[in-house]
């Protein structure tokens, strides 16, 4: 498994802007206050150009690592020269995207609705994307990759926030995210939470299992009531936290020399980790927040047809695989995995459905409830982030 | 003749030059001379630096959508006042002024012996080695040096296998942990103006307290101390400063705790929250700034 740029912690910020959204699973939806454009009809010719916002590690063209290339066969198959710029946070994306200049953008759940609500990007007609076919239903046409049942965009990589331990100190091996929460004492001082104000949703995910009285139908859908719940919970936790992490890098080190021994994670932290720590993750029976990104199209692209060009190679098995296993995420495309390495699709439960379907995919909550409640305002982004630097204190 | 009419004719021609004009203008006023030349720095520090930062700190008085992300210049003091009255940065103030007072003090004391030796006691080869000793670690990245300190402190770090012995254990990841990262990152700073006014102590002067009978405290006390007052307040000011407005360390140290400086962060960075971030970046200002006011009588900001 090929390491990264510290990418992950950074789309991690992502769960984090501001914005309007829902909720996976649920399938509500909720415009913001975005036009909704005609998608293209047909293509044209290519511009001979393209420019992409990314998360560093979407749109590798050889620079950093001579085998890590998928762009320059991109640009020798249409012509379409591609000039990519990466982003560290979602709130960074979207002020670039204001500024414009580009022709596409990859965005997490937390900032895809915001750049509809916007009106930066376009709808995306997928009957133009050959590859669309290939994608995973259960990727398609969601809450923060569509508005109204149109499309804004192509799938790109998923994954899962899951419960990472050492399998030495860790005993039973836990199945609940209680080790984190009600039942951390017994490794008071070496527990971890990811640095972030959307892990209130982590929280939020364990209340509805285990409070149900509080009535929490969606953990990006708090009300007053159900946020103090959770900060309650993680200001229980507090006492028990090591450290915070956001950076992987960081959490890699601390599980290798026993700092950590249990925590939030992403596979991919876990696969590097293996030989060198004796851990394992799990997703516990409560299910996990997670994240789905999207490439969408900005609506004042200037070169539009190559733009269709990228979506449509992007979601291209070869070319998904090679990304999505390159950043360490389950690929979109079904055939993806025939070009991935053995075994990394299993280690990322690509295409399980079922698997997929117990992650609440980050959102940003909003004071319109999520979950369509309608008699209570619901405590919005801004809140939660008030919320995490007082449980951090 | 003829030579003398080219002559009358060149001279006046000469004398009226644009560029001779401009030197007798500026050699007959040495104000303008002056200006000019401190016009270009003035105004890179004046504008580039200073306005910019003044007009960052502005934003404290307006707001933020939540929604869009956009500030909305709208003139309120809600962000100052909840962050005055807030427990959360109440607590993190304090927590951070304790932090950098004991950076500043640890500091001082290691830096004291080190720079005394190194000014008084050191034959000039060793002086010269010492002050590249102490300048080394200023070559390093900041970063190498905390992450450096992350293993070092970890639980299966060098320290943790020194102290074992003894029935000692690291102090883990957390406030200690900052402590001695900051002190370890700012030593340089405080030992460098510290050593400088220990050099401009004349020896005679020791040799002078040695004559009359004073013996090796009191000199220190009674005659160096004194003199290199206002050295040891500048060693102090870095430290302190330096300390006050930290986040890295906190980051890759810190555990689960938090500094003014990673409050500004989040508030940038995740929150997208400018004016929050600027009024919590008032606080460091503003107490640096009584800082330097209550030291300032002492001399010390001319060792700076």
């Amino acid at each position: 498994m090929k390491l990264i740029t510290p990418t992950r912690s950074v789309v991690a910020l992502a769960g984090v802007a501001l914005t309007s959204v829902v909720l996976a699973g649920c399938g509500t939806t909720q415009g913001g206050g975005g036009e909704t454009a005609a998608p293209a009809e047909e293509l044209g010719d290519f511009e001979g150009s393209v420019s992409l916002l990314n998360w560093p590690g979407y749109a590798e063209d050889g620079s950093n690592d001579p085998n890590v290339d998928w762009v320059t066969p991109f640009e020798e198959e249409t012509g379409c020269e591609v000039t990519s710029k990466s982003y560290g946070t979602s709130d960074e994306a979207f002020n670039l995207m204001r500024t414009g200049g580009y022709d596409v953008v990859v965005a997490s759940g937390d900032a895809s609705l915001r750049l509809v609500a916007a009106d930066l990007v376009a709808p995306v007609n997928t009957d133009l994307l050959e590859n669309y076919d290939g994608i995973y239903d259960f990727l398609k046409m969601q809450s923060w990759n569509s508005v109204d049942g149109v499309a804004y965009g192509i799938p790109h990589g998923y994954g899962a926030n899951l419960l990472m331990y050492n399998t030495e100190q860790v005993t039973p091996a836990p199945t609940s995210w209680d080790v984190v929460f009600d039942a951390a004492a017994p490794y008071s001082g070496k527990v971890t939470a990811y640095d972030s104000p959307i892990y209130i949703a982590d929280a939020a995910v364990y209340l509805m299992t285990h409070q149900p009285e509080l009535g929490i139908e969606n953990p990006y859908a708090l009300d007053e009531e159900q946020l103090a719940a959770a900060v309650e919970l993680l200001k229980a936790q507090r006492q028990h936290i090591g450290e915070y992490w956001s950076d992987y890098l960081k959490e890699i080190q601390a599980f290798e020399t026993g700092d950590t021994v249990v925590g939030t994670t992403w596979q991919v932290m876990a696969n590097s980790l293996e030989g060198t720590a004796p851990v394992e993750v799990v997703l516990p029976d409560e299910g996990a927040t997670g994240w789905s990104d999207t490439w969408m199209i900005a609506s004042a692209a200037e070169h539009p047809n190559c733009a269709y060009a990228w979506l449509d190679y992007i979601a291209s098995p070869e070319a998904n695989a090679a990304a999505t296993e390159y950043f360490g995420e389950a690929p979109s495309n079904q055939a993806a995995c025939e070009f991935r390495s053995e075994g990394s699709c299993e280690a990322y439960h690509a295409g399980d459905e079922e698997y997929a379907s117990q992650i609440w995919y980050w959102s940003t909550p909003i004071a319109e409830c999520l979950d369509g409640r309608t008699d209570v305002e619901c405590t919005d982004y801004g809140a939660w982030t008030t919320a995490w630097q007082e449980i951090k204190g | 003749m003829a030579t003398r009419t080219t002559d009358a004719a060149d001279t006046p021609r000469s004398r009226n030059s644009a560029a001779r004009r401009g030197s007798v203008l500026l050699s007959r006023h040495p104000r303008l001379r002056l200006s000019l030349l401190l016009s270009a720095p003035l105004v890179w520090l004046g504008l580039v630096y200073i306005v910019a930062l003044i007009a960052l700190l502005i934003t404290a008085f307006w707001t933020v959508d939540s929604f869009t992300g956009e500030i909305s210049q709208d003139w309120t003091l809600d962000n100052i006042i909840t962050v005055v009255t807030g427990a959360l940065y109440q607590t993190v103030t304090v927590r951070t002024v304790g932090v950098a007072v004991l950076v500043t003090i640890i500091d001082i004391a290691i830096a004291l012996p080190i720079a005394f030796y190194m000014a008084k006691v050191a034959s000039p080869r060793m002086q010269r080695l010492l002050v590249v000793a102490v300048l080394l670690p200023l070559w390093a990245s900041y970063l190498v040096k905390a992450y450096a300190w992350r293993s070092v402190l970890s639980q299966e770090g060098i320290l943790q296998w020194l102290l074992e012995p003894f029935g000692l254990s690291t102090p883990g990841y957390g406030l200690s942990a900052v402590v001695i990262t900051l002190a370890y990152l700012w030593l340089p700073y405080v030992i460098l103006p510290i050593y400088a006014g220990l050099e401009r102590v004349p020896d005679s002067l020791l040799e002078a307290s040695a004559d009359l009978g004073g013996k090796t405290w009191p000199t220190l006390r009674l005659v160096v101390l004194p003199i290199i007052w206002p050295a040891i307040i500048a060693g102090s000011i870095f430290a302190f400063a330096l300390s006050l407005g930290d986040y890295i360390t906190v980051n890759i140290v810190g555990g689960a705790s938090q500094m003014l400086g990673n409050l500004v962060y989040t508030n940038v960075g995740t929150a997208n929250n400018l004016p929050l971030a600027a009024a919590i970046a008032l606080i460091p200002i503003v107490i640096i700034f009584g800082y330097l006011a209550v030291v300032r009588r002492t001399g010390a900001l001319n060792n700076l």
